[in-house]
Parts: structure tokens; sequence; C-alpha cells
């Protein structure tokens, strides 16, 4: 036996207010504990919240990858309204039509600060229509994830629904059954909030790879029935249009990119959610054939027709901050050129470069757009919210053309009004409107309206396309507002560009 | 034109309007419409100047719009009311 | 220029809908069915509807054409009232077996424009051949009246009269020279049969091939994704279109000129060869040699 044992003096000046080492678990005591393996995981959420010291008037978090399929959201709130938990604020990438149980909650006093960058069905009309005492917040995705970031607003607890993880928390969305692709705007909240707790429908072995959510981000892991079905994911906006009116659009607006000047060899695009702005990337196929060129990158809201020309070697990279369909999820588990990015490295314009930066061309959608080519998605022509900022005034900002596409008359009313309703994104971001009557270019890009019109493209002035609409619909009254503001909407720098006032009933 | 028996025209599917007509003392327009506080009052107008136009003073108008254009409410609107006076003759100095 | 008549787009007449919004799809005419895509208990709302449609100014830049129902219907008539007060161009008549019928319509017609303070003789006729009396008939109908504007077969009714049914196209054969041929030789238009299945391009396509080497002027369409496929089908191929523009440019020199000869790589070219070159830089879509 070896008596020589040195003591450590901790005498010295330079040695002064350290801490003397005891021994290897002294600071870390889940190394000796039976439980170190599984010291994360939770019996129930109730568990989970208790651990997590929530308390009333703090801030939870969600992502919305399910979109209408999403179960999370919804159960999460029960059960802290259960709980007894008041004042909350709910900052959710976004709220769709299945989240109408949330109405209940707010009347009844659980939630009473919303964050989010949209909303559709019950809920946002009730909204809309006064619901709550406190405007709901609009932020764009990269818009979220600054305020977010900078600290603006801060996440107490982040609750966040995966299909399956490992014991310690890595996650993804494409193990397990419940495939919803890119955790892209988790990624902010996991890195971000104060605590993590993960809801996931398997605990697979360790550890599980790729982990968009690490390990070394999340608290703790409640097992649970469902998280989402993922059969939802494409129901709303995301569907693959068979309407010949937007097949119309779509087709124009293929020949839009092609004749653009910057349908070049590598160049990126992205399209958006809508069932036109979808159904154009089957006919660039044809185009980028003809030509001879592929893409470097498509950004988004990945969709199946993004995947198959991504397939086709037509385009050479995916950069995916959310799955619109099974398809998208399949190709981002499968593809290594199909990369997950979290909603900061997508359009946060304070991150240190964003993917919108190096588009090319995007289409988007829009409820209205006016005279000056400023564009609203988040209002109807009833006045009430029923849509999403999303990522519209991120990418129009960073891309080099953006191309909105809409019908020119839905219903009856004209989508082309002298004023858009909503502000959310500024036309001096919107380069060029494609309707299915004509296309419009905005006047600060002459060079565009040249090109198109050299192609014999239909181009005419956006105040052309607007009498067209009223001659063929009439002029509508105005809608009526209240004084009370039920929502801010939020620029992507944070700044307010317009608010929502209350319709007068 | 005389309203003899109640009738319907058209349908609810969008850019169009049902149209259900009946006999009534005195006349009686009732409007719902998907877009009632853009275009309710533009519709009435038309509504009104349509059964002037064929003479009808008496009967129930009844009309349930989802966003149909001045001509299909002037055709629909029209059709009724020639069904609810089962009149086989058009006067197209009417229309 | 003559007028390009390539894609007849049908719409049912009782569709509010459709009526709103065909415009948009920019075929080179619009039918308004009241025949056969309207059901018995929809005539009158359908005849009316299209009535307050042809007056939409949206349609004032698109032929319009409206498919009656045959004279010996308790709707015929009306219908025909309906399309001339309307402002319809043309009127097409279903089931045309004989001139006879064409002189009854043409009768009525006559009528309803002096009622109504219409230009006599502006509103034009189709006849729509669907049995094997119309075939045979073709060249005395095509002939019927000054107001004969274009012939069209119609598939369906003439194979069940011909006690067969539609395949690779054989069993029209006959049919679509007949009618073809009285077309020409009465100097009007003529449309071939409609293709039903509207999620198979392949055999669409195929089928134009086939009526555009014939020399059909156009088709009739019954869903707006064939209008688009159809025009790229009939568009000339761009050797075709240099050669054309070659030829129309000597023409426009040699009139600047004052020379009644046109002459181009030292060969005399033609006043034929010039419209068809003129014909086929209009189904390319382009009006001036100089754009």
């Amino acid at each position: 036996m070896n008596n020589d044992k040195r003591t450590l003096s901790l005498e010295d000046a330079c040695l002064e207010g350290l801490e003397r080492f005891q021994n290897f678990a002294a600071h870390a005591p889940y190394l000796k504990s039976p439980e170190k393996l599984t010291r994360k995981l939770v019996d129930s959420l109730e568990d989970a919240v208790r651990l997590s010291g929530l308390k009333d008037g703090q801030t939870i978090s969600f992502h919305h990858a399910f979109r209408e399929g999403d179960k999370t959201i919804n159960y999460v709130v029960g059960v802290l309204a259960r709980m007894g938990f008041k004042n909350l604020t709910l900052a959710s990438s976004s709220l769709m039509n299945c989240n109408a149980p949330l109405v209940e909650h707010i009347k009844s006093g659980v939630i009473t600060k919303i964050y989010t960058s949209g909303m559709r069905g019950v809920l946002a009309k009730t909204i809309s229509n006064g619901l709550m005492a406190e405007p709901v917040h609009i932020h764009s995705h990269g818009g979220r994830a600054h305020l977010i970031q900078s600290g603006e607003l801060q996440l107490d607890v982040a609750f966040l629904g995966v299909p399956g993880c490992d014991a310690f928390g890595n996650a993804n969305g494409i193990c397990g059954h419940s495939h919803c692709g890119s955790l892209g705007y988790a990624m902010v909240d996991a890195q971000f909030a104060k605590k993590v707790i993960l809801l996931t429908e398997e605990i697979l072995p360790f550890p599980n790879t790729p982990a968009s959510i690490s390990q070394d981000q999340v608290d703790w892991i409640v097992q649970v029935d469902h998280v989402g079905d993922p059969a939802k994911i494409s129901v709303g906006a995301a569907r693959i249009t068979k309407n010949p009116r937007d097949l119309l659009i779509a087709r124009l607006a293929a020949d839009v990119i092609e004749h653009c000047g910057y349908f070049e060899q590598g160049f990126s695009l992205q399209t958006g959610s809508g069932g036109a702005s979808t159904a154009a990337t089957r006919f660039l196929e044809d185009r980028m054939r003809r030509k001879g060129i592929t893409a470097s990158f498509a950004l988004g809201g990945i969709t199946s027709g993004i995947v198959d020309l991504h397939k086709k070697g037509l385009i050479e990279k995916v950069a995916d901050t959310q799955s619109f369909d099974a398809e998208a999820a399949e190709s981002l588990a499968t593809s290594p050129n199909h990369i997950e990015i979290s909603a900061n490295e997508y359009a946060n314009p304070n991150s240190r470069g964003t993917y919108c930066d190096r588009l090319d061309v995007v289409i988007l959608g829009a409820l209205e757009v006016d005279l000056d080519f400023n564009v609203n998605v988040i209002t109807g022509s009833d006045g009430l919210m029923m849509g999403a900022s999303g990522g519209h005034c991120d990418v129009a900002a960073g891309a080099n053309l953006s191309i909105v596409v809409e019908p020119l008359i839905r219903g009856r009313i004209p989508t082309v009004v002298k004023r858009v309703t909503t502000l959310v994104t500024p036309g001096e971001c919107i380069g060029v409107l494609v309707t299915d009557h004509g296309i419009a270019v905005n006047p600060d890009r002459p060079e565009v309206e040249a090109r198109l019109r050299a192609a014999g493209l239909p181009v005419m002035t956006i105040q052309e396309l607007y009498q067209r609409a009223i001659s063929i619909t009439g002029e509508p009254e105005p809608i009526e507002f209240l004084d009370k503001i039920v929502g801010i909407i939020h620029y992507r720098d944070g700044s307010v560009i317009d608010v929502v006032r209350q319709v007068k009933p | 034109m005389e309203i003899k028996k109640e009738a319907l025209c058209g349908t609810l599917e969008s850019n169009d309007l049902l149209v259900k007509v009946a006999p009534h003392q005195g006349l009686e327009v009732a409007i719902s419409s998907q877009v009632m506080h853009q275009f309710g009052a533009r519709i009435r107008e038309v509504v009104e100047e349509t059964l002037k136009q064929m003479g009808v003073s008496q009967g129930q108008v009844v009309i349930e719009d989802k966003g149909a254009l001045d001509c299909a409410i002037r055709a629909r609107v029209q059709t009724a009311v020639l069904r609810g006076c089962e009149s086989e003759e058009l006067d197209w100095r009417a229309l | 220029m003559k007028k390009l008549r390539r894609s007849m787009l049908f719409i049912p007449g009782s569709n509010a809908a459709m009526l709103s919004t065909a415009f948009v799809y920019r075929p080179d005419s619009i039918m308004f069915d009241l025949e056969d895509a309207v059901a018995l208990r929809e005539k009158d709302a359908a005849r009316l509807l299209v009535y307050h449609a042809l007056q939409l100014p949206a349609y004032k830049g698109i032929e319009t054409v409206v498919r009656i129902n045959p004279l010996d219907t308790p709707y015929g008539l009306k219908d025909v009232e309906a399309a001339v007060r309307g402002g319809a161009e043309i009127i097409r008549l279903p089931k045309t077996d004989c001139a006879a019928d064409i002189h009854r319509l043409e009768t009525e017609v006559e009528r309803i424009e002096r009622e109504c303070g219409r230009e006599l003789g502006s509103t034009r006729l189709m006849a729509a051949i669907e049995s094997a009396s119309g075939v045979v008939n073709a060249v005395s109908i095509a002939t019927a009246s000054p107001r004969m504007d274009s012939i069209a077969l119609a598939g369906f009714d003439y194979v069940v009269d011909m006690q067969t049914q539609r395949g690779d196209g054989s069993e029209l054969f006959y049919a679509r020279c007949a009618v073809l041929h009285a077309a020409r030789a009465a100097k009007i238009d003529a449309f071939d049969v409609v293709f039903s299945d509207v999620n198979d391009d392949e055999g669409f396509l195929k089928e134009v091939a086939v009526a555009k080497k014939l020399g059909f002027n156009g088709k009739s369409l019954i869903n707006p994704r064939q209008i688009e496929l159809l025009h790229k089908a009939y568009a000339p191929s761009e050797e075709d279109v240099r050669r054309a523009e070659r030829i129309v440019e000597a023409a426009e020199k040699a009139e600047s000129e004052g020379l009644g000869v046109v002459s181009l790589n030292g060969k005399m070219v033609d006043p034929p060869v010039v419209m068809n070159a003129q014909r086929i830089l209009a189904l390319a879509g382009i009006t001036s040699v100089h754009a």
C-alpha cells in the first residue's frame, strides 16, 4: 500500500476561491446514479412540466412541421390547462386549422398572448373578431428566428414533438413512423429555449443519428402515442392541383422564369406552398431540359415536385426547412444532397448569412397585391386573418427575382387592389405578378419587362390588371374596421410594418 | 308577371347563386352572400332591377349567393321568375 | 389575314362558374353548349345564362359560338332567339343531316335579326355532321347558305349511326375526308372531332396530328388543358417559319416597290405561296416579320 498520499494544499494565493476536487461524480451525480442513462426520460408530460419549473405568465414554444396533422400543440396546451396554468404566452412557428381547440384555452385565460407566423380557420376568425385582449404578433420565419435569438422573446419551455429520439434526446424527423421530414423550425427553439421537453412517439437505440435536435439541447423526454399525423401535412396549402386555372397560372409562371434572365446553368429556385406555385415545378422540367441547364439548389418548403426534379438530376441540392409531403421527407432521409436547414440558416436577416440571400427566383402566393406591388398574405378580402406570413417577406427580400402568382379574381373578389388590406411584403421586393389574365412587371425592373415582352408573354401594367378585374366583378365596397388592433405584423427585422384591426361586426 | 308557385334556380357552387321565388303579398327580397359586405348592395340592385324589368311587383325572393357575377344573377333570377310564373313565353324586351 | 381557329373550347351552358371565367384560357373560339351538356330541366336556365354571358365585355375579343338544341325539340327555337339576341357570332346546329335543316335555321335567324335590329347576315352558321346522311349530304350542307361559316364532324353520334365505335381513327376516315372536301369546295372552315379522354395527352396529340395533316382548321376541345397542347401541335417548325418570313418579307418589299411580281432567290413566288406563308406566320404567333 502506498502511504505516500499527497494532500493538495490550496493555501497559495493564486488558488484562493477555487474548489477542491472531490470525486469524478461530485458535480455530475447522475454518473453514479442508476438512472444515468435514463435520467431524461419522464413518465408523463405533467412530470416534465413540473421538472421544468414552468410558471404562470411564461412563454411556451412549438414547431409546426406536422402542419394540419399536428397533435402536439393541442395536447400540451390541454395538459397545461388541466394543471391550472394561466397567462401563458404561446410562441409557435405557425398555427393551423387543427388548432381550433386553442380558442377554449384562450377564453379560459390559459393563453393570453400569441406569437406566430400565421393562423387559419376558427382560431384565426375568432381572434380576428376580438377574442384576445392583446394583439397576436405575426413574424416571418426569419423574423421569428431573429426574435428568439436576440432574446427579445425569451422561450421558457419548448415542447417539441418528434417521431423518434434516443434516451438522451438526439432527434430527427425521419426516424420512427410519423415522418415529418425537416425539423428546421424546431432547431431554433431547441437551441434557444431555456428548457426543452421532447415529446416522442418512439425511444430509439442510442445514438439516434442524424441529430437535428441534439442531446445537448434536450432536458426531458416524454413518450406519447401521437405527435402528429404525417398524412395531413400536405392538406391545406400544400396540395398538387388539377384545377385548369391554377395550371394556366403555373405555366405562365414557368414561362416567366424561363425568360426573366436568371434561367442559366446553376440557377437556384424556390416555390411556395400554394396550388399554382407547386404546379409550376412540373412545367419547369421541359424548359430546363430544352435549355440543357440544371439548378444548383432548391430552397423551401420542399414538395414532391422539387424532389422529382432532384431525382432526375435537374436540381443538384435541396435545402429543406420544412418538408411539405411524404416524398420530401423520404428524400431528406435518403438523398445525401437533400439537406435539412434551420429557420435561422433559411431566413434570419440577422444571421451570418441566409439561403434566401442566394436565391435567383422564387414563386410566391398572395391573397392581395396592390398597385405598388405590395403583398398581403395574412387577411382575406373580408378583413379576417386567414393566412401566414411564413417565409414570404424573407425570400422576397433576398431573391434576385420574386414572382407572385394568384388568380386575378377569387370568387367575385379582385385580388389586385388599390391598396392591400394588410401589408406583409413591401412592393420594392416584388418583381413580377402572374395572374390568369396576364402578367404585370414592377416598373423598377424594366429589363425583366423587356425580356418578357420580347418572349411574347401577355404583359400589361398592373393598373390594366386592376381595371380588368373591376370591369368583371364590379367595384367592391371597402371593409370597415374598429380601432382595436388584433394583430401586429412584424417585418423580418422585427419592425412593425402593419397592423390588423378588428372588423366592424 | 305574377309568381304563381314556388320555384328554384341555380346552385351553391362557387361563382353561382341559388334563387328561390314564392307567391307573396308585396315584394320581399332577402339576400345572403359570401361577399355580402363587398357586393351586397350591388347584388340587391341587380336583383331589384331584374324583377322590375320583368314586371314582378309581388313575391318572395330569397337569394343565396356564392360570388356570382351580375350576368349570372340576372339569368338565375329571370329563370326562377319564369319557372314561378309557369310562363313558357319569354318577352325578350323585358330582359 | 384569316383568323386563327385552331381551338374551339366547349363550355356547358348551365355552368355559371365556367361561363364567368372561361375567357382566361384564350382559345380561338368558345362554344357555349345548350345541347348535350345541359340536362333537360336546366335547358331554360342555361339559355338565359348563355344569353347574358355572351354580353360580357370579356368575351368580346373571342369568337363566340352557341350550340343550340335541334329545331324539332321544344328548346331549339328559343335557343336561337337567345343566341342571336345575345350576340353570338356563330350558331352551331347539331345533327345537321341535309341542306333543308340549314334553310330552316336560316329563316328563323333572319326573322330574329330583323326583330331585334341586329345586322342582317351577321349571325353565321356552323353545321355539325353527326350521321351518315350528314356525311353524304356534306357538300349541299356546306353550300346551303351564304351564312355558312364552317362544318364540324361530331364523332360520338356519328359512329353510333354507323354501327361501330371509336377506335384508331379509321372509323372516321371517310367522314373526315367528306367533311373536309365539302368545306374546301364551299370555301368554309372544317373542325375535327372531340377527344374525350382528358388524361391521355399522347392519344390526343396523335389525333391532332392526323387532323392537322388532313387539313382541318381546328378541333373541338372539352378541357382547357387541351388548348395549349393543340396550339403547340399546330405551330409550324422553325424552318417553316424562317422560310415563311423570307417569303413575306419579299412580298412586302415587292409591294413597297410597286412591283406586281414577287421574287425570291431569282424565282417567282405565286400569290397562294405568299398567302400560305402568312398563314404559317399567324400560326407561329408572329404578326410582323419586323417584330
